[in-house]
């Protein structure tokens, strides 16, 4: 008789640890200039999976973001996407790719000089070979899929912020992507409306199973949407983990952000004094 | 005080900035060729809105710039001219200096203040709302998108205002030419054509060219440029009115220069 498959079974591999990770980033350095702001980060995105990253204003976690998408080039150090290294992209590599990806700015982005349909139909217009008909159609079923039927003559400057984000989803979403971007989808929207932001994602995930990465600063909505978090600090990773390992962390950068407690203020003469000569405080015990 | 190496710097930046100019221009008629040939020709169909902000919304005020521009020549060449008695020459002086120069000047500062500056603040608006980041990221090549299709409308809306503009400024000099150098009409339009030759209006369309496209890249340039920050965009805009302005003289300069240099005596 034959066994049957047991899940206790020492060699079973989980279904996204077969594939290789969407992305995997190896000692990642980016400089504007002289000024270094993210040194040497290195982690992976796996296949399917939600990754948080976290950090503070000017951790470097948006260069991070726009150094993956491609908009910032990196020192040193590799991004694979794909199985593809970043840096030996062609043009024309970095175009196939990019039909691959999609992308949500903080702002939105939305082309203001098109309606809301225009702009989830242009990727369609300009990389498939579908016939406006089909195209329509396909506008439809994106905008519904974040909530925005019958939006499509809008212009974006007659929608509120939400919707501004939920359009930019759909326009990212045109092109059935494998790996989403968000840079901080709820920055500047109520908690209700930023709820539904956090839903969206959720069911963008479960419904395709997509790649996603998110850079927030938002712990509630971080902590809802994570299957993983990567915590900046100064353009350094100082946790990565399931949001289960870093609420376990006691870590005192991690305690400190997750816990949102304030910097110590200078108070001591020598503070004051490392602070003029550009040293770091030290640490108050 | 200027130092030799501040003129220095200085000559590097204006050479570095008309070689991206330039560059711009190229990759902008780059893409209008290979846009010819794509299934969607997207730059043609972009080309048409631009071509009617453009072209048909400054015809109003060219119109009437042009024919006042023309009168107040008449009136100048006039105040010299009647010392000898010749007031019958201020039709050709106004059809020449309209037709070679001043059409084709006047209509540039006209479209560098509508649409020069108006290239400027869209594309910088676009830039500081992330709009251009957004474009690349889908694979969408903004000049292309955003470039060729301005250059495409200035390249055909350009001549056709200079013309209009020298047609408007022999009609201004014919106010004067019919009132105070009886003339009529009729004699007036002949005394221009007969005035003209060819070259002259050939000149005037050359020129209308070249100045659309310093216009277009300059415009375009300062938007791509601009940095982040609302203030960044005026700063942007005011930087595309001036530049445009001088090369626009600069290019006037070399063009009426080399057509100087190749007219027969």
């Amino acid at each position: 008789m034959t066994a049957m498959p047991n899940d206790s079974t020492p060699n079973k591999i989980p279904l996204n640890a077969r594939q290789e990770p969407a992305i995997s980033i190896r000692n990642l350095h980016v400089a504007y200039g002289e000024r270094e702001i993210l040194h040497g980060i290195t982690f992976d995105v796996p296949a399917g999976e939600t990754v948080v990253i976290l950090g503070g204003s000017g951790s470097g976690k948006s260069t991070l973001l726009r150094t993956l998408v491609g908009l910032e080039a990196p020192t040193s150090g590799e991004i694979i996407v794909r199985g593809k290294n970043l840096q030996k992209l062609s043009a024309e590599e970095w175009r196939e790719l990019r039909q691959h990806i999609g992308i949500s700015f903080q702002s939105g982005a939305l082309f203001g000089s098109m309606t809301v349909g225009e702009n989830v139909a242009l990727p369609l217009h300009e990389h498939t070979q579908l016939d406006p008909a089909t195209i329509e159609i396909m506008v439809r079923l994106k905008l519904n899929e974040v909530g925005l039927s019958g939006y499509e003559d809008y212009m974006p400057a007659q929608l509120s912020g939400g919707m501004k984000k939920r359009a930019a989803v759909a326009r990212a979403m045109a092109m059935d992507p494998e790996i989403l971007f968000f840079d901080e989808p709820s920055a500047g929207l109520d908690p209700i409306i930023a709820a539904g932001i956090d839903q969206l994602l959720l069911k963008l995930k479960e419904a395709f199973g997509i790649t996603i990465i998110v850079v927030t600063h938002e712990l509630a909505s971080a902590f809802l949407i994570a299957d993983r978090m990567v915590l900046l600090d100064k353009g350094k990773i100082v946790a990565n983990g399931t949001p289960t390992e870093l609420q376990a962390s006691s870590q005192p950068r991690v305690r400190q952000f997750l816990d949102r407690v304030a910097e110590p203020e200078l108070s001591q003469e020598i503070d004051y004094l490392q602070m003029l000569t550009g040293e770091v405080p030290r640490p108050r015990q | 005080m200027l130092s030799p190496q501040t003129i220095g710097a200085a000559t590097i930046d204006g050479i570095a900035y008309i070689g991206g100019l330039a560059r711009l221009s190229a990759y902008a008629t780059r893409a209008l060729f290979t846009d010819m040939f794509s299934r969607r020709r997207l730059a043609y169909g972009r080309a048409v809105h631009q071509a009617m902000a453009v072209g048909i919304g400054a015809l109003p005020i060219l119109s009437l710039i042009a024919f006042f521009i023309g009168t107040i020549l008449a009136l100048q060449a006039a105040y010299e001219l009647r010392k000898f008695g010749a007031l019958q020459f201020v039709a050709s002086a106004v059809a020449i200096s309209v037709s070679r120069e001043l059409g084709p000047l006047m209509t540039a500062i006209l479209v560098i203040g509508r649409s020069g500056s108006s290239f400027a603040a869209e594309l910088g608006t676009m830039k500081v709302n992330e709009e251009i980041d957004a474009m690349e990221t889908m694979a969408l090549d903004p000049i292309r998108f955003l470039v060729a299709p301005k250059l495409f409308a200035m390249l055909l809306m350009m001549p056709c205002l200079a013309i209009w503009a020298d047609f408007m400024g022999v009609l201004g000099g014919s106010v004067f030419g019919i009132i105070a150098a009886g003339f009529t009409l009729k004699t007036y339009i002949i005394a221009t054509l007969d005035a003209l030759v060819l070259r002259d209006v050939v000149t005037g369309l050359v020129k209308s060219l070249m100045f659309g496209i310093v216009i277009t890249t300059v415009g375009c340039q300062e938007g791509l440029r601009t940095g982040l920050g609302a203030e960044e965009v005026g700063r942007s805009t005011t930087s595309a009115v001036v530049k445009s302005i001088f090369l626009v003289v600069m290019v006037d300069l070399v063009f009426t220069a080399l057509f100087y240099l190749n007219a027969k005596p």
